[in-house]
């Protein structure tokens, strides 16, 4: 018992990551329809990015922190007005080709400016234990979780609440419609793209503790969150949390209970399950074509 | 400038509209044929790469490009059709039984994915190939009776009725090219039957597609099974060039690399497939031949513009440095895709009929004839 309650606390926390993760795809897949697979790069961008203010120019953890996600953020926004902003109407899949080029791209950047080796960055939440009986959690998985709780609230509230948010809505249903409403559709973009990158770099430096960061992090992380964000709905903030939770969850114990290999192939498995039985998703929308 | 008069169907689907056809393509299959006696060995093997890429961007095209499913799979199908080749040939199976047992297989089991995929669209879809070929990978490391794991499996000279082919002699190529042309020429009659027809009705919309008449769920099975089956032939071909297969070989790298290569040579032709595989084959000896010349030849572009000796020394040594960096091969190739997904959405074969026409229309040339319509009101998620 006490097993299952501590892989699933870990299995939680991995599933924080890939949820916030999965929140960045969902952010720019919401506004704008883009599946951005450099998602899980932007992510290891910024974890390097927080490893050079923290690691090596000496910052207080909070303000390198700060730093890497407004550096992040207007990255960001540089990658959405050079790759994306041009082919915006095109068909999806010249997107995601744009998107799979620029994940390349950075992964081999990063990999020339920060060298190949894992990376580790000392976090406030490194060492100890929060100890409930015999139970035993680190408190670096407990601040992802607790981040990611924060993060979607505010990025719910965001969505739902505010103009801005709004507008942000009204773009991904109808761009034209949104432009001819006075939504200035490119600035909305542009942001979206912003508060993806910093999502995505608040997953990166909570992760650093746990996997280290290189280059390939983004990667194979993002392959994760790509089951997250599907298994959520494409689209539905809580969703993409819930989804990687699932994963997550799933992952640590099928690592745990079943055999040697189940660990890496069990979200794909679930992920087509899910596809085949509810292809849009658990909390996706039904849409119904007009024609 | 020729102008074609078409009286009749027959004449829109005619394999070689005309006689212009059939001297160009004769010569470059003439060319093709003499390449092993006037070729190095290096780049002749390069060319039977290009062959088998080939091969696979023309499956890759009947699927993505005519019937508008997207895959980041079919790599997982390569592997599948040169592990089959590897496991048979250890039981003496003959060369053409397990050439054609491995795209048998692989066509079916493109058929079974092909089925969930019936439900999929966009986005879903890609990932669920994604998930797949991520499968696929997992089992090949982990089915060790039959795989042999991780360590990977040997694979056999090529033994062709009775006769060694070795993997780098002419004969081989020969297989090779046989297949590629066979392909293309299959995949070209395959495309003005109904079938092909039906292929791009979908491709152009589903919902138009239907209301004609098109089984949809039928044609979409149809074209992964035999999408699949060509790339699993191409698995045989590739499993015996490189003559040792093992699961790291076929991960996700390889499938963008086949969605690169259509990518780059234009999803809208087969001429793409061909261009684009030559594109992806050629840009290593051309990255080697970067990283061994170029220094070289940058400092003595500067000497010339007037550099002292001691600063082009520096700048040879710098640009051997930048080189020779680590994953420049990554960054080169994120760069390429970026651009033609921005500049050139229609790939090479695009760009070679832009300059065509604009030599056939001179000076009458617009650019905007192959302009792309930009849509902001549809949302896929409706479709």
């Amino acid at each position: 018992m006490l097993d299952f309650v501590q892989q699933l606390v870990s299995g939680v926390a991995l599933g924080c990551v890939y949820g916030l993760i999965a929140l960045g795809f969902v952010l720019v897949y919401k506004a704008t329809e883009v599946v951005n697979f450099a998602q899980g790069d932007l992510m290891m961008l910024g974890g390097f990015f927080a490893f050079t203010f923290i690691g090596m120019m000496g910052l207080n953890y909070w303000i390198g922190f700060a730093g890497a996600v407004a550096a992040m953020a207007l990255f960001g926004m540089l990658a959405e007005r050079v790759v994306v902003r041009p082919i915006l109407g095109y068909p999806q899949f010249s997107i995601i080709m744009a998107t799979i080029g620029l994940g390349y791209f950075l992964r081999s950047v990063a990999g020339m400016i920060w060298g190949t080796d894992d990376l580790k960055i000392e976090t406030p939440f490194s060492q100890g234990v929060l100890r409930m009986g015999s139970l035993v959690l680190a408190y670096d998985k407990l601040s992802v979780i607790a981040a990611t709780i924060i993060l979607c609230t505010l990025l719910y509230l965001f969505f739902n609440k505010t103009m801005l948010g709004t507008a942000m809505r009204a773009s991904s249903e109808n761009m034209l419609a949104a432009y001819y409403m006075g939504i200035p559709v490119k600035r909305v973009v542009s942001v979206v793209w912003a508060i993806s990158a910093a999502v995505a770099t608040c997953a990166g430096v909570l992760l650093a503790p746990i996997t280290f960061i290189h280059s390939n992090v983004g990667l194979v992380l993002g392959l994760k969150a790509f089951p997250a964000a599907v298994l959520g709905g494409f689209g539905s903030i809580p969703g993409a949390v819930v989804g990687g939770v699932l994963i997550g969850v799933i992952e640590s114990m099928a690592g745990f209970y079943l055999p040697e290999g189940w660990k890496d192939v069990a979200p794909y498995v679930v992920l087509l399950t899910v596809l085949l039985l509810k292809p849009e998703g658990l909390f996706g929308l039904q849409l119904r074509k007009k024609v | 400038m020729r102008f074609l008069f078409k009286t009749d169907y027959e004449d829109e689907i005619k394999l070689f509209p005309h006689s212009g056809y059939v001297v160009s393509y004769g010569i470059l299959l003439a060319l093709l044929l003499i390449a092993p006696y006037v070729l190095s060995s290096y780049l002749m093997s390069q060319l039977v790469f290009v062959c088998i890429y080939a091969t696979v961007g023309v499956a890759l095209l009947i699927l993505t490009g005519f019937t508008g499913q997207a895959s980041l799979g079919h790599a997982a199908f390569l592997a599948i059709g040169a592990y089959t080749a590897a496991y048979l040939q250890k039981y003496n199976v003959p060369f053409p039984a397990y050439f054609l047992a491995a795209g048998l297989l692989t066509g079916i089991i493109g058929a079974m994915v092909g089925f969930p995929a019936l439900r999929l669209t966009g986005i879903y879809l890609v990932i669920a190939t994604i998930s797949f070929a991520l499968i696929v990978e997992e089992i090949l490391a982990r089915w060790e009776s039959v795989t042999n794991g991780n360590e990977g499996m040997r694979v056999k000279t090529l033994s062709l009725l009775g006769v060694a082919v070795p993997r780098d002699s002419p004969t081989f190529y020969y297989l090779c090219l046989a297949v590629l042309v066979l392909t293309i020429v299959g995949t070209l009659n395959l495309l003005r039957s109904p079938t092909g027809r039906a292929f791009v009705a979908i491709r152009d919309s589903e919902t138009a597609a239907r209301s004609m008449g098109v089984n949809v769920a039928l044609y979409k099975v149809k074209s992964f099974a035999i999408s699949a089956a060509i790339t699993g032939f191409a698995g045989v071909l590739f499993a015996h060039k490189l003559s040792f297969i093992s699961p790291e070989m076929f991960t996700l790298q390889l499938s963008i690399e086949f969605i690169i290569v259509i990518l780059i040579g234009g999803t809208f032709s087969l001429h793409g497939a061909v261009l684009g595989a030559i594109f992806i084959v050629m840009i290593d000896p051309f990255l080697t031949y970067l990283k061994d010349d170029m220094p070289g030849i940058i400092a003595g572009i500067s000497a010339t513009f007037g550099a002292s000796p001691a600063t082009a020394g520096n700048i040879q040594s710098n640009v051997a440095a930048f080189a020779s960096l680590n994953g420049l091969k990554g960054a080169i190739y994120g760069i390429i895709i970026v651009l033609f997904v921005l500049f050139e959405p229609l790939g090479l074969y695009g760009r070679w009929l832009k300059i065509k026409l604009f030599f056939q229309l001179f000076p009458l040339y617009k650019r905007a004839t192959f302009k792309r319509q930009k849509i902001y009101v549809k949302s896929e998620r409706n479709r």
